[in-house]
């Protein structure tokens, strides 16, 4: 086996693992509603990164925004959008849409 | 509208005391207003153009394309920066010493700094984007009248704090003056460091480092207006994650690093000099 194909099968098998540690990582989902997020506690495993999925269903933009996860991100109306939090040690995490922060409240529970 | 206003203003203040600062620091350059101008409707143009492709973009890369939009847009403005820190301002502040001038770190219109201009027009693209977006949205809902009456007070109150800071710095004597602006664009190039720090861990693409440190919102909330401004001006923030320090202090060790450098490399005699 030339030191190519050597290369080239590590790089194949490096791929893979990192495609089925994508596959296996813990996913979570919310939804954006009327301007509210469901669930609005929201539980996910705590010290593994965590790829959460946030669909808004509403006609406005929304911007998830948390201090405590340390995240902020514009998500148009009818899209979704991916965020990877943590890994996170074991509490509770606030969130809120920065853009309608009266109703748009949450917590992300890590455990 | 109050709400409405809040936010705006939130969006504009860090490019507009950008804009403040640079316009102190490029104060006794020929032509400097309209280059600047030229600056903001560039950024602001794009900001359009951006908004309106938001909902492409967003879905890109597997709902991670606008953190990689961002973390390029960022990673230019960085790359600008530096550059212009360590080599344009040096060599700015060699000439001007030469001509015994008074030290105007750009030279007297001997060289324009375009980098700079790149860097103004990214910060009113990036939170210009983000405006529109959130003003479109909310002006298809109920009343359209206050939200854009909110939104002008907003982006009228972010200007407003931008010409405090540069009526503020044109008080400053010109030699302490570069000085200050010098630090102030060092600490505005750490901020967007630590944002591109953020984007990059969100979208999953580092993932070192990713616990925040410390949270110091009880000192220093980051909603009151001393936080909102320490955030806007030098990246304050209230929860930083490991990464984000870590390209702070890195962004400000290669400023302090590369000035160093350079100026002993000016000092030491290479061939003949006229």
């Amino acid at each position: 086996m030339t030191r190519l194909h050597f290369l080239v099968l590590t790089l194949l098998t490096a791929s893979a693992m990192t495609a089925s540690a994508r596959a296996a990582e813990p996913q979570a989902q919310l939804v954006i509603k009327n301007h509210q997020f469901t669930p609005a506690e929201l539980k996910v495993p705590a010290g593994q990164r965590v790829k959460l999925l946030v669909h808004n269903q509403d006609l406005t933009p929304e911007e998830f925004e948390s201090h405590d996860l340390n995240r902020e991100k514009v998500i148009p109306a009818g899209s979704t959008a991916t965020i990877f939090i943590g890994p996170l040690k074991p509490g509770r995490y606030s969130f809120i849409g920065e853009f309608h922060p009266d109703s748009a409240q949450g917590l992300v529970v890590a455990e | 509208m109050l709400g409405v206003a809040i936010i705006v203003f939130r969006e504009t203040l860090e490019a507009a005391l950008f804009v403040g600062i640079i316009a102190a620091a490029t104060r006794s350059l020929h032509g400097r207003s309209a280059w600047l101008g030229a600056g903001v409707v560039l950024g602001a143009a794009g900001a359009l153009i951006l908004a309106a492709a938001a909902g492409h973009i967003s879905a890109l890369a597997d709902g991670v394309g606008q953190d990689l939009v961002n973390a390029a847009i960022l990673s230019i403005a960085l790359a600008m920066l530096i550059w212009h820190c360590v080599w344009v301002s040096n060599q700015g502040a060699q000439a001007a010493a030469d001509a015994r001038a008074l030290g105007s770190a750009f030279g007297r219109g001997r060289r324009k700094p375009w980098a700079l201009l790149v860097v103004v027009a990214l910060s009113v693209l990036r939170e210009g984007a983000e405006t529109v977006l959130f003003v479109a949205g909310y002006a298809s809902g109920s009343d359209q009248g206050s939200t854009l009456a909110g939104a002008l007070v907003g982006v009228v109150g972010g200007t407003a704090v931008g010409l405090l800071l540069y009526a503020g710095l044109a008080r400053v004597p010109v030699r302490q003056m570069f000085a200050v602006t010098n630090v102030l664009v060092q600490l505005f190039a750490a901020s967007i460091a630590s944002q591109l720090a953020r984007a990059l861990a969100q979208a999953g693409v580092l993932n070192a480092w990713g616990q925040t440190l410390w949270d110091s919102s009880v000192w220093l909330s980051m909603e009151s207006p001393v936080g909102t401004l320490v955030h806007a001006l030098a990246g304050y923030e209230a929860q930083p994650t490991g990464l984000q320090l870590a390209f702070y202090a890195l962004t400000l060790l290669l400023l302090l690093g590369g000035t160093r450098w350079v100026r002993a490399r000016q000092r030491a005699p290479v061939g003949p000099v006229s």
